[in-house]
């Protein structure tokens, strides 16, 4: 056998999986369950300073305290902004390509002062525009299994409702 | 008062999309090498050594202690920070706050990544919380994306206007040995080039690089006696961010909030001014025009102007990312302690075909997780 | 040091196998706002984080993503260090040494009930030559258990007295998972996981957090009346591959050793240290750690329980906790190790306190076989 240095360079291939079982913990698991069973969106509100958040946790990040109310919030809400994904990437949950385009929402579900990533059932950015109205489309109640999928997508229902500019939501 | 600290030399490895030639450990020594050569010291010159790089990137545990012998960390006091895109300047961080408790005088900071041995994507969508935000989560650019898509709309930016930071960077890389992508585009070719994630180019887009950056700190007594001119640590400033995408506040983002820290620990009024270069840590293309305003170089809104009127081009009055930036170069643990090795070059006029003439303060900047920052003023006087 | 450092507040979780009903951020907000209460700090009076946690154990690429709002990071500074807790202790300290910081909370977690913990240690083997083997954490230490037991002498009935002691002790710890009056016998009955280590001489894996407050001498009332005086520290890298070291030997815990008897100005560890916390993962490592740090000759670490100085009621007790072999969780129980070492240092230790305590050493370590060390010396005396 000839071997030439520096010419013939190896790999050695991995194909591991690694198995996690992540906890939800005591607020997202509450948040699950009312997913999967009444199909509502449920979030936090922080006692000190009013801030609604979703999902809901345990500490308010803008005042550092306990967050202990829950509330229902949307399933309508605003589109804050917005992509539709092209490119081939591995989904780490199921360790295939995730299938593409798809369009990826940021969601200000109305009640709640923070946003929401979800699927868009739109793909074409001619028809999409940050500020139009959009809604939480829900699996059928035999099918969800209280996870984010239990929640499709979220389906553009027109901007008669638009705020404000855009210009003037961000400034 | 902090006490002083200066990077007294530095070293890259040539980066590139696959070094098939190098394992990990011999991919760090090569940039270990280079930076104690830059700075006339050998291995037992250093005190300690501070590494950091994403191991769900290669699939490595403990990716620190396998770097042992690469890293020059054996029989000497060393430890891994990881912070994700930031890790970098977090190990720079790191190794600034070793030499400037007093405790140690010559530390070695590492950033490296090997992206080429597994797929960053999907290790970067695993940076997310695992039951609210993988599902749609797209990587680094689908998180680029609706920032950039929010930041074009409300101020009408051009994508004609990032397409020219594209073309910009990409020719800076050209002067620049170290770096990854050293392309010759047009606006056009950018424009034309797939849209990965509206409105994302594939040419706005960072790639992924195999690569290492080591950069060694000093104290000032040390810095002083040190054989090539010093580039001192005027701030070093990190601010982090609530944890869920949703909850990022587009207005009161971390990088002004850090910059504006910085500019007050290094004396600084006038940023446009007083800086004289900036390494921008560019994600993707738009962010040379939107971070620049965080710096407050410009007004909000006037990132498309400053790239219109040639402000941050090589020509311009403060060039941003001689480099080639992060869109030109990105083995995500090293990519933001080559901001800050490079910004310490322009100092020490080590720069080559890609020295801004008379530099005397530089910025550097750093970015990850949940759209945190890392900021560092670096300067020719302590 | 021109400036001390005392640690001002100390938190743990009890120690479980799975805590199910938490999610990481709930977990760390159980042991940050418990150091709060005790301490009577707010969030305003923390001004920097410094986090330990590991990306391969969480299952998540910047595993201190999910801690940012329960630690109080928002437009802070934060930083992980990817290592043993020890190490975090020591940027936390650097951080406030350097004058640019007055506190700093220090915070750990882990829980290894989500992951799949022996994929995980086997993924920090390198994986070009030794992942394949299978080797993990267990596994490699049933290497060096046997050449230290052949080289010194010690059987495998001596080795089981670590965990006949530690276990017991471990009755008085209310965070302990695992505790139990077990004897000799029922050791040696408990069956191999890997000759010679059997499954009572095994640490567990556990989930749970630590949290310590550090301050600046001169916040140290507001905060406490009983600080912890941070009196020296050393930590130290060895070489990564199993058969590049002397398994039974550990020369970078001696140096690490060596560098914190040094600064706190020790001069014989085994008169002047009055409790030891050691990073007993597995029992034969309690005898080769004791021996290397100094507290007894070498071979004779058995010697130290036998004679009773090592157990709860001698002259220097170690690992009165109940140590790792009681509760471990990945990263936290370096950190845990110097809680404890400042609980017994402030009379707060329960049934498991010491009496008359004034210097404490604690010991973490990292990487497998004790391939990173970290050492500390504590004492309630300035
Ligand atoms: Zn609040």
């Amino acid at each position: 056998m000839r071997r030439e240095e520096g010419k013939e360079y190896l790999y050695i291939t991995l194909h591991t999986e690694l198995p996690y079982q992540y906890s939800a913990g005591r607020y997202m698991s509450r948040f699950l369950t009312t997913l999967r069973d009444e199909a509502k969106i449920l979030a936090s509100r922080c006692t000190q300073c009013g801030t609604v958040l979703v999902p809901p946790r345990v500490v308010c990040g803008n005042c550092f305290a306990e967050m202990k109310d829950f509330v229902e919030v949307g399933p309508r809400g605003t589109l804050k902004t917005f992509s539709v994904i092209n490119f081939p990437f591995i989904d780490p949950f199921t360790g295939v390509q995730r299938p593409v385009p798809y369009g990826y929402a940021i969601v200000q579900l109305d009640g709640c002062d923070n946003w929401l990533p979800h699927f868009l059932d739109e793909i074409d950015v001619q028809k999409l525009r940050i500020g139009l109205r959009v809604e939480a489309v829900f699996k059928p109640r035999e099918e969800r299994e209280g996870a984010m999928t239990d929640i499709l997508h979220f389906r553009v229902i027109g901007d008669r409702s638009r705020e404000s500019s855009p210009e003037g939501e961000v400034s | 008062m902090p006490k002083s600290v200066a990077i007294i030399g530095s070293g890259q490895t040539n980066h590139t999309s696959r070094r098939a030639d190098v394992n990990i450990p011999e991919l760090i020594k090569e940039a270990v090498d280079r930076a104690l050569a830059d700075a006339d010291l050998t291995i037992d010159d250093i005190d300690a050594v501070v590494i950091g790089n994403m191991e769900h990137f290669e699939g490595i545990n403990l990716s620190d202690m396998w770097a042992s012998e690469g890293s020059g960390a054996v029989m000497k006091p060393a430890m891994k920070i990881a912070t994700g895109g930031t890790t970098g300047a977090s190990v720079a961080a790191c190794a600034y706050y070793h030499c400037a408790s007093g405790l140690f005088d010559r530390v070695l900071a590492i950033g490296w990544e090997k992206l080429s041995e597994s797929d960053t994507t999907t290790g970067i969508i695993t940076a997310f919380d695992p039951i609210v935000e993988r599902l749609t989560l797209a990587g680094a650019v689908g998180g680029l994306a609706i920032e950039a898509n929010l930041y074009m709309t409300s101020y009408g930016i051009t994508q004609e206007q990032v397409a020219k930071a594209a073309v910009m960077a990409r020719k800076n890389a050209q002067r620049n040995p170290h770096a990854h992508l050293k392309l010759d585009l047009t606006v056009e070719q950018v424009l034309h080039s797939p849209m990965i994630a509206y409105p994302i180019h594939y040419l706005d887009m960072c790639p992924t690089s195999d690569g290492a950056c080591a950069v060694i700190f000093a104290s000032e007594d040390v810095a002083r006696k040190s054989a090539h001119p010093p580039a001192w640590v005027k701030a070093a400033v990190c601010r982090h961010n609530h944890p869920y995408i949703g909850d990022v506040d587009w207005r009161k983002n971390t990088l002004e909030s850090a910059a504006i820290e910085a500019y007050r620990l290094a004396g600084i009024t006038n940023p446009r001014r007083e800086l004289d270069v900036i390494e921008l840590y560019d994600p993707a293309s738009f962010a040379l025009l939107s971070w620049i305003e965080s710096l407050h170089i410009c007004g909000p809104g006037e990132g498309g102007k400053m790239i219109d009127a040639g402000a941050i081009t090589m020509e311009g009055d403060i060039p941003v990312n001689p480099s080639g930036g992060v869109i030109s170069t990105n083995p995500i643990g090293a990519t933001a302690l080559i901001r800050v090795a490079e910004a310490a070059l322009q100092i020490q006029g080590k720069a080559d075909a890609r020295q801004v003439e008379g530099v005397r303060t530089a910025l550097a900047t750093g970015f990850g997780g949940s759209y945190w920052s890392e900021v560092f003023i670096l300067g020719r006087t302590p | 040091m021109s400036q001390r450092v005392a640690i001002v507040g100390i938190a743990q979780t009890t120690f479980q196998s799975a805590k199910r009903a938490q999610n990481y951020a709930e977990l760390v907000h159980e042991v940050v706002s418990e150091l709060f209460t005790k301490t009577g700090a707010t969030h305003d009076d923390v001004d920097n984080i410094v986090s330990a946690s590991s990306d391969f154990w969480d299952g998540r690429t910047i595993s201190n993503m999910a801690i940012q709002d329960v630690v109080g990071a928002y437009m802070k500074s934060e930083s992980k260090v990817s290592s043993d807790g020890t190490l975090a202790v020591l940027y936390g300290m650097m951080r406030i040494l350097s004058g640019q910081y007055k506190t700093t909370l220090v915070v750990a977690h882990s829980k290894g009930s989500e992951g799949t913990p022996n994929l995980i240690a086997n993924a920090a083997f390198d994986p070009i030559y030794q992942r394949q083997l299978g080797i993990d954490g267990l596994s490699a230490s049933a290497l060096q258990a046997r050449r230290y037991m052949e080289k010194y002498g010690v059987s495998e009935e001596e080795v089981a007295l670590v965990s006949v002691k530690n276990l017991a002790n471990a009755r008085k710890n209310p965070y302990a998972q695992v505790a139990g009056e077990f004897t000799v016998d029922d050791v040696m009955q408990s069956g191999y996981l890997a000759e010679p280590i059997k499954k009572l001489e095994a640490s567990p894996i556990s989930d749970g957090a630590c949290a310590l407050l550090l301050a600046r001498e001169d916040l140290v009332d507001r905060f406490t009346d009983k600080p912890v005086w941070l009196k020296g520290v050393g930590h130290c890298q060895d070489c990564y591959y199993l058969g590049d070291r002397d398994l039974a030997e550990s020369e970078a815990l001696a140096v690490a050793a060596q560098r914190a008897y040094a600064m706190a100005g020790i001069r014989d560890p085994g008169k002047e240290i009055d409790v030891a916390e050691v990073y007993d993962a597995f029992s034969y490592q309690e005898l080769m750690w004791t021996e290397i740090l100094g507290l007894c000759p070498r071979g004779e670490g058995v010697e130290l329980i036998r004679s009773g100085v090592s157990t709860i009621d001698g002259t220097l007790p170690v690992n009165p906790s109940g140590g790792v072999l009681a509760a471990h969780a990945v990263i936290v129980a370096g950190l845990v190790r110097v809680a404890e070492a400042a609980l017994q240092l402030r009379g707060e230790a329960g049934q498991h306190q010491i009496s008359g305590v004034k210097t404490a050493l604690a010991h973490g370590s990292f990487g497998y076989c004790g391939q990173m060390h970290c050492v500390w010396i504590l004492s309630n005396e300035k």
